[in-house]
């Protein structure tokens, strides 16, 4: 079966894709609610949004890294400025997202021109440093609301972040309109279905399905994007731009569009989050962000069309679920060993929970860039591989890094 | 490049896939409840969401304590602590409203975003009931914004800005802690009486908005009594560094330092301040001083020997004798072998305060607890009388102005308190201008 102008595998790819985001809401809920395991259900509206928002920041981000090589330090403040954009048609408009989400995208798209003109003109490490230092110029200018004191007026609130106060102008506001963001009357905090089977509570929330549409649709056009003969030259970059060069290819224009399609997207992944939640914090522009973007692309495996979105939902995973762990949930469950033993388990867990989240994250982390360089998604090949039997010397052993067979763009003249 | 030149079929294909997804939530409508996360089992959830990184890890610490030891006492575990001061009666220790109390806990980063990530996890993935927590002003505004339109009660812990029960006020949202108003109006006639009218001020403040508001309230009640405010400089919350920021205070003519500064930012710019030798300056023919308008027992432990002499308020000390305070200082100590901060006081009381508006009330709905809450005055908690005042849900009683004591015998004693300024002097009315510009609105009982 071929859809929307995919081969035969990418279209069984695609379905696949769908299937999985539609379904997410009953495949993160897997134990039933008050068991002790349900602590590790994630199958709530707020940590499923961010599961496709951040996977939309991570395809777009794998657009740039994962196809080019330019490593990119700098992109949560295309995230932050989505957010504000969002947040300032809520102030003016009203509360729809129709009006903020292309704004983000759009102005987004142009700062990255912007930042992209300049930073491009170096590659390797002098890229990323440059791209570092524009967004945590950015993320001070928000921090402290330099552009709202130079003019006189807020404009990212500061530290506070921006909200919408009562007496904004919201101009088009209705008599009946919600009071809190909408698309046409769909309010994305309510749920529309909230059914309970036996000891199962699954939550269907009106804003993770407009994500999930959204993260589909991404997903999408980075699919055609890897596809295409564009991404072949991004490719090309990555093997050797230099050789490129000599054979007369001016790359330049290609990363730059390359750098632009991906701060688009972290505009739309930062316009969302602001759709979901109408506030926008300046720390979401803080360099950390960025360095979070880069290790869920690393770590779901750059280059990988569904890895970036599953090193996002790791990440993710693991901020909100494992963050929440504490010393009594652990005595719960360890409550059946002998006493001296159960506290020298929990001491050591301790570490790992909690406020640990981190340290647990850098362990596996660590394990992954060491023993699965390709990341998450090569430890999906090689499970795949061993079960099927196939032998793995059939196929390169790196082959994320070699370009793909990608004869059939060719072959296919009418696009 | 082809992507962007679809073919019209193609284009209708697209579409009609997106239309049927966007189509699709119409199609359910969800069940609906009295409030959000109205509680059904034996148990009621409370979430604890603070700082257990960053900046402000060590105030989030303390406050976990307090907070694990208010749960303690509702359930009827340990000694009662506080709750057998309290001027109101209705807790029994049998949990709230019978229900056994459990809670969650939540890491705010000591970031907006984070906060609200963990508040919302509480709220749709837990069934918290209420929120409390923060240990910053920009995490407690936001979360209060969270709390408002989720529908759940929002108990403020250490929280100073004016702006949070301001400009920034919500129904759902109730503030025990002081604010900055009030340290100025509690500090300014100490000041005036140490120091004397004629002073010549130098502000140096965090650039955020907590920092904003505590500076113009000290500068506001300073010149009250006479000084002048000759600059004031802010500083990025993130420095750790303030040399380049304390030179030009020598030069300025100015006689008092005024550090704005809170946590870690106060510990540096003090310690820098006091090597730069201000504090042994003479200038305009008198003894240059250092002020410091937010204390807290953790920075005092941070900075040491340099905050002896040094002005500031706080909420509430461990020394003061009443009942209330003695009650919970006494099983704070048991329990964990030191005696509480501030920060830890005000998230205890918070937790009893919300317990005893739900037993009051009847009911966890918020619309009940707000109504509960609004313009109730207590007593025991160990700040002596309190108003919840209903036209903006701050409370009023007795600030504390603290002095950083000469050869302090432990860490924990390195605050004396100067003078407890009673309440009468430390109101203010609701439509003040530094806190105009906000609206309590509905109370919001969710969904």
């Amino acid at each position: 079966m071929k859809i929307l102008g995919l081969n035969e595998k990418d279209s069984r790819f695609l379905l696949i894709v769908i299937f999985l985001t539609l379904a997410t809401p009953v495949l993160l809920q897997p134990f039933p609610e008050g068991s002790g395991m349900a602590q590790f259900n994630a199958g709530y509206p707020d940590l499923m949004q961010r599961f496709a928002i951040f996977g939309i920041f991570a395809i777009g981000f794998n657009i740039l890294f994962g196809l080019t090589g330019y490593l990119s330090f700098g992109h949560a403040a295309f995230l932050g400025i989505g957010s504000y954009a969002v947040v300032w048609m809520y102030k003016l408009l009203d509360y729809n997202v129709i009006w903020g989400l292309p704004l983000a995208v759009v102005v987004s798209g142009i700062v990255a021109l912007g930042i992209g003109f300049i930073s491009l003109r170096r590659s390797g490490i002098y890229f990323s440093i440059l791209t570092l230092a524009f967004a945590q110029m950015m993320f001070v200018i928000s921090y402290s609301d330099l552009f709202g004191r130079f003019v006189g007026t807020t404009i990212t609130n500061g530290e506070t972040g921006l909200q919408v106060y009562g007496n904004d102008p919201q101009v088009l506001l209705g008599a009946t309109e919600p009071s809190s963001p909408h698309f046409f009357g769909i309010v994305m905090r309510e749920n529309f279905w909230t059914p309970q089977f036996g000891d199962w509570q699954f939550t269907f929330n009106n804003g993770y399905y407009f994500c999930a549409v959204i993260a589909i649709l991404a997903f999408y056009l980075s699919l055609r994007i890897f596809r295409s003969p564009f991404g072949l030259m991004l490719r090309a970059i990555k093997t050797n731009q230099n050789r490129l060069n000599y054979t007369g290819v001016h790359s330049r224009p290609y990363t730059l569009a390359a750098f632009v399609i991906s701060g688009m997207y972290a505009g739309l992944a930062g316009g969302l989050l602001a759709a979901m939640d109408p506030l926008a914090g300046a720390e979401r522009m803080q360099w950390t962000e960025s360095g979070t973007v880069v290790l869920m692309t690393i770590l779901g495996g750059a280059g990988t069309l569904m890895g970036p979105v599953l090193g996002a939902g790791f990440i993710k995973y693991f901020e909100n679920i494992f963050s929440k762990i504490n010393d009594n949930v652990l005595h719960q469950w360890f409550a059946w060993m002998p006493d001296g033993l159960e506290d020298a388990i929990v001491w050591v867990l301790h570490f790992f929970v909690g406020k640990g989240w981190h340290l647990t994250l850098g362990v596996l982390f660590m394990l992954v860039v060491i023993f699965l360089p390709g990341g998450l998604v090569e430890g999906g090949t090689r499970i795949w591989r061993f079960i099927r039997g196939t032998d793995r010397k059939e196929k390169t052993a790196d082959a994320t890094h070699q370009p793909e067979h990608v004869a059939y763009v060719a072959e296919k003249e009418e696009f | 490049m082809s992507i962007i030149h679809p073919t019209r079929r193609r284009l209708l294909q697209t579409g009609a896939v997106a239309g049927a997804g966007l189509a699709m939530p119409m199609v359910f409508t969800g069940a609906a409840s009295a409030y959000t996360n109205e509680p059904t089992g034996g148990t009621v959830t409370l979430g604890f969401n603070v700082p257990q990184t960053g900046p402000y890890a060590e105030e989030g610490a303390d406050e976990l304590r307090a907070y694990l030891l208010a749960v303690e006492h509702l359930n009827g575990e340990g000694d009662g602590g506080a709750m057998n001061t309290f001027s109101s009666k209705a807790l029994k220790g049998n949990g709230i409203l019978g229900k056994k109390v459990a809670y969650v806990t939540g890491d705010t980063q000591t970031k907006s975003d984070a906060a609200r990530a963990s508040a919302k996890s509480m709220i749709e993935k837990d069934g918290a009931i209420m929120i409390t927590g923060g240990s910053s002003s920009g995490v407690a505004v936001a979360v209060q914004g969270l709390c408002q339109e989720a529908g759940v009660i929002f108990m403020a812990g250490l929280t100073h800005s004016n702006d949070t029960t301001g400009k920034d006020k919500k129904a759902n949202g109730f503030r025990h802690f002081f604010n900055a108003y009030m340290s100025g109006a509690a500090l300014a006639p100490v000041l005036n009486n140490a120091y004397g009218s004629d002073r010549k001020a130098y502000h140096l403040t965090a650039d955020y908005t907590w920092g904003w508001t505590q500076q113009a309230s000290i500068q506001a009640a300073t010149e009250g009594i006479g000084w002048q405010t000759v600059n004031n400089v802010l500083t990025p919350l993130a420095s750790t560094d303030f040399s380049s920021y304390i030179a030009p205070v020598l030069n300025s003519g100015a006689d008092v330092l005024v550090l704005n500064h809170y946590g870690g930012n106060m510990v540096n710019s003090l310690t820098q301040a006091v090597q730069f030798g201000l504090r042994d300056k003479m200038v305009n023919g008198k003894q240059f001083e250092i002020v410091v308008p937010l204390y807290s027992e953790l920075m005092a432990k941070g900075a040491g020997k340099n905050i002896e002499g040094v002005f500031g308020s706080t909420n509430w000390s461990w020394k003061l004798q009443d009942e209330g305070t003695k009650a919970f200082v006494k099983s704070f100590g048991t329990k964990y072998g030191f005696p509480p901060s501030n920060a830890a006081q005000t998230v205890y009381a918070q937790t009893l305060l919300y317990a005893d508006a739900a037993e009051r009330a009847g009911t966890f709905n918020p619309c009940g607890i707000v109504e509960a809450l609004e313009g109730f005055e207590f007593d025991g908690l160990g700040n002596g009388p309190t108003l919840y005042r209903a036209a903006d849900h701050q409370c009023f009683k007795d600030v504390l102005v603290m002095q950083g004591k000469k050869d302090a015998e432990n860490e924990y004693d390195a605050l004396e308190i100067v003078e407890v300024t009673p309440r009468a002097q430390v109101e203010y009315a609701p439509d003040h201008p530094m806190f105009a510009g906000g609206d309590l609105g509905q109370c919001n009982p969710g969904a």
